[in-house]
């Protein structure tokens, strides 16, 4: 680890912290229809849309009501996806001429799109024309994004009314969220990226002539000359950029943003990162402006800003220190002036360790997925925060909007435990927490390690999920559980040796996303409903506060022991027992 | 009903905002602002032929260029239309195996050197145009023999194409080996 190092992973922070209030005060005002400094061309152009669509934009929702819309609205979109790939041969823009995506792979990639996972057993360069990318993929990048942040918007709704029936209206949060939000940041990220040296074109792909011809030994013994260097292109700035702001995740290319043209420079690095953590960051201040306590919304902040550190500074410090298996051979993996030293393998020079080890740990905190290097080759302990990460639920500031309703499910178990511990019946922020809500809860903490380790082990136990497997020992199963997690979790960054494209991993991780999003979506606004009928009580002397240190403690212990005592059994015999093979020199 | 109604409609009209007129207005944009750099950040030579993108490594394999980084991009390297890193995990006996050949084969070119790790290992594009300064510094002696340059003076080039900590703090000081080639293709072309 070098001093530089850190200071990248503490400018980054900084970065965070600046944005997280005016970016959480803007949202709130979003949400609640106040009016906002782009309303002179957004709300006209809102109205149109409601009119077009025939909206009743004064109509309030019940949960319910909010749930079936937010289910047909994810159907109809994903039915769309679906038929671009499956037709993108007869439909234009597809320079390339590339053919109709099979039908497994289909289901796979509009479920993955759709659930905000952005899980690829593609390979965009190869597979997809420009139409599927810009109106289909880079589509659902928006929508995705804005359908998680409106069940956050509904929950924050539901602690904060009173008595009340209803949540507020789908298709308002919806829309405000992609207008309001996420339209014009990316608008302006976009060229941002451009300005760094990512492509934004409709041309077809360049052919270079190489500076060197290279003769290569191809099968048979045969020589095979190179002379040319076939170049991709495409509109690729702006699907990053909101890949990277909905916490997305899906690259423009396969190697994603470790790919020169989707992430060219060490600051589009830095802004790729500070994208993903922008909305779910401001969304902690969201929380507290809506609900009217601040301090709230900060220890919620503080509670993920820990357990951001704690994921960072391990996955640096086992990057930095590099493969013993390596060092064996006289390999020089020391840090210096000169070079990045660590574990190189699977890392671009321009981003070196730290700018690596801090992606990969953002990327998981936060349910994006995007990776700038390979997660696969990651040293065991490395690859395990990423990992952990996501088996924690993404809620280290998480996936926008699913973070927050998710850390918001850990709040109500954390002070459901405090109030167990003192005897008096649970409160948040004025709600009394009933057994209903303790229950969906719970229902929202088993459906995820079921998903995951039911799917693994089933994986382990059948050749056709164990034939994609590329590494031997304990690091294969870490591939399969990683696919899971990353599935359910609707992360979508993989260890990418597994061979996902097939009709096994297709259709099982084409599940573990949509149980991951929609079974989880939907007791959570369930909680939603049942809190916003609740009176408001006055604080009494059994309340437990949820704005000091010790709540953050709680929050966070309860966040761990869940996590830990889950996942715990099956990471000792994954990337922990790899770890201790390493160090004594098994290679498998 | 209604609701399914809607569902398909602000499908449709919120596609053709976020799914055409985003991207192309975004296309029409970056085409007027960064022409170059929107259309890949392209090499050519005077009369116009591409020889590649300052972004997007190429292979070199003879002794008078410098060397990229091994690639797993492609079953030859550096595929640009096949983007993609090796995937080998740490504990993987391919992995291993393959960096101790390339050691070999370093070790007999430059006896006294650390061998930088950079240059054993493949990036995660499998087309990272770039090598550490101790990279390029482990490859000047094989370079400067092959060009008959001084190692200073070859030293010196190095320098030159060398990009610093982008605003002095971010991501890690690097060589673009094509660049560097290119330049060296110019200045002190090799002796057929």
């Amino acid at each position: 680890m070098t001093i530089n190092g850190w200071l990248q992973i503490l400018l980054f922070f900084a970065l965070v912290l600046v944005v997280t209030k005016p970016l959480g005060a803007y949202m709130a005002r979003v949400y609640q229809g106040e009016r906002t400094w782009l309303d002179f061309v957004l709300r006209p152009l809102e109205r149109l849309i409601y009119r077009a669509t025939g909206v009743d934009e004064r109509h309030e929702m019940r949960w319910t009501e909010y749930a079936a819309s937010l289910l047909l609205f994810s159907l109809v979109s994903m039915l769309l996806l679906y038929l671009l790939q499956r037709l993108q041969d007869v439909l234009p823009l597809n320079p390339q001429g590339f053919a109709a995506v099979p039908p497994d792979l289909a289901f796979n990639t509009a479920a993955s799109f759709t659930t905000n996972t952005n899980w690829q057993a593609y390979s965009g360069e190869a597979t997809m024309s420009y139409l599927v990318q810009m109106a289909g993929l880079a589509y659902q990048n928006f929508v995705s994004a804005a359908v998680g942040m409106a069940v956050a918007v509904a929950f924050i709704r539901g602690i904060a009314r009173r008595e009340s029936e209803t949540i507020g209206n789908f298709w308002v949060d919806l829309v405000r969220g992609l207008l309001w939000i996420l339209l014009p940041i990316s608008f302006v990220f976009a060229l941002v990226l451009v300005s760094q040296g990512v492509v934004q074109n409709l041309r077809p792909y360049q052919t270079a002539r190489l500076v060197e011809p290279q003769i290569v030994q191809s099968e048979g013994s045969s020589q095979q000359v190179i002379r040319t260097q076939t170049i991709p292109q495409g509109p690729a700035a702006s699907q990053i950029a909101i890949k990277m702001l909905g916490t997305n995740g899906g690259g423009f290319f396969n190697a994603n943003s470790a790919h020169p043209f989707e992430n060219p420079t060490p600051f589009s690095n830095l802004l790729e990162m500070l994208a993903i953590f922008a909305i779910p960051a401001g969304f902690t201040y969201t929380l507290g402006r809506m609900t009217g306590s601040q301090r709230h919304g900060w220890a919620v902040f503080a509670a993920m800003s820990l357990l951001f550190f704690v994921g960072v500074a391990v996955a640096y410090w086992a990057e930095a220190r590099g493969n013993p298996l390596v060092a064996a051979l006289g390999v020089d993996q020391s840090a210096s002036a000169m070079q990045p030293g660590g574990n190189m393998e699977g890392k671009e020079v321009r981003f070196g360790i730290a700018g690596s080890a801090l992606f990969a740990t953002v990327t998981t905190d936060a349910s994006c997925g995007a990776v700038n290097s390979m997660h696969d080759s990651f040293t065991p302990l490395g690859g395990l925060v990423p990992l952990v990460n996501m088996q924690l639920g993404e809620v280290v500031f998480g996936g926008v909007g699913a973070g927050l309703y998710g850390v918001l499910v850990m709040v109500i178990l954390s002070v459901f435990i405090a109030g167990l511990m003192v005897g008096r019946t649970p409160e948040y922020l004025g709600k009394k927490i009933d057994s209903y809500d303790v229950k969906m809860a719970m229902l929202y903490v088993i459906i995820f390690p079921l998903s995951i380790l039911g799917l693994t082990a089933a994986s382990v136990l059948l050749p056709a999920g164990l034939s994609s497997v590329s590494n031997g020992g304990p690091h294969g199963l870490t591939q399969i559980l990683y696919a899971f997690t990353s599935g359910t979790a609707n992360n979508g960054s993989a260890f990418g040796g597994l061979n996902a494209n097939t009709l096994w991993y297709n259709t099982t991780v084409g599940l573990a996303m949509l149980v991951g999003r929609f079974l989880m979506i939907v007791p959570v606004l369930a909680i939603a409903g049942n809190l916003a009928r609740k009176k408001i009580v006055p604080p009494s002397l059994g309340t437990f506060p949820v704005t000091t240190p010790s709540f953050v403690v709680l929050l966070v212990s309860v966040i761990l022991i869940v996590g830990a005592l889950t996942f715990f059994p099956v990471l000792s015999l994954g990337p922990i027992v790899e770890h201790l093979l390493m160090q004594i020199g098994q290679t498998f | 009903m209604k609701n399914i109604k809607t569902a398909i409609a602000i499908t449709l009209v919120t596609t053709v905002l976020l799914g055409l007129v985003y991207p192309l207005v975004v296309t029409a944009l970056a085409q007027l602002l960064f022409p170059e750099k929107a259309n890949g950040s392209l090499i050519r030579e005077r009369d116009g032929t591409v020889v590649g993108s300052r972004l997007i490594g190429q292979p070199f394999s003879s002794p008078g260029y410098f060397h990229p980084r091994p690639s797993a991009a492609g079953p030859a390297g550096y595929d640009a239309s096949s983007s993609s890193g090796s995937n080998l995990g740490p504990t993987s006996s391919k992995l291993i195996e393959r960096i101790r050949r390339e050691v070999e084969r370093l070790r007999a070119e430059n006896p006294t050197a650390l061998i930088p790790v950079d240059l054993v290992t493949t990036s995660g594009s499998g087309l990272d145009p770039h090598i550490s300064p101790a990279a390029a510094e482990f490859q000047i002696p094989r370079v400067a023999r092959e060009r008959g340059m001084s190692e200073d003076e070859l030293r010196r080039l190095v320098a030159r194409h060398t990009e610093g900590r982008q605003f002095g703090i971010l991501g890690e000081p690097r060589v673009n080996v094509l660049e560097l080639n290119r330049e060296l293709d110019r200045s002190h072309p090799m002796k057929r």
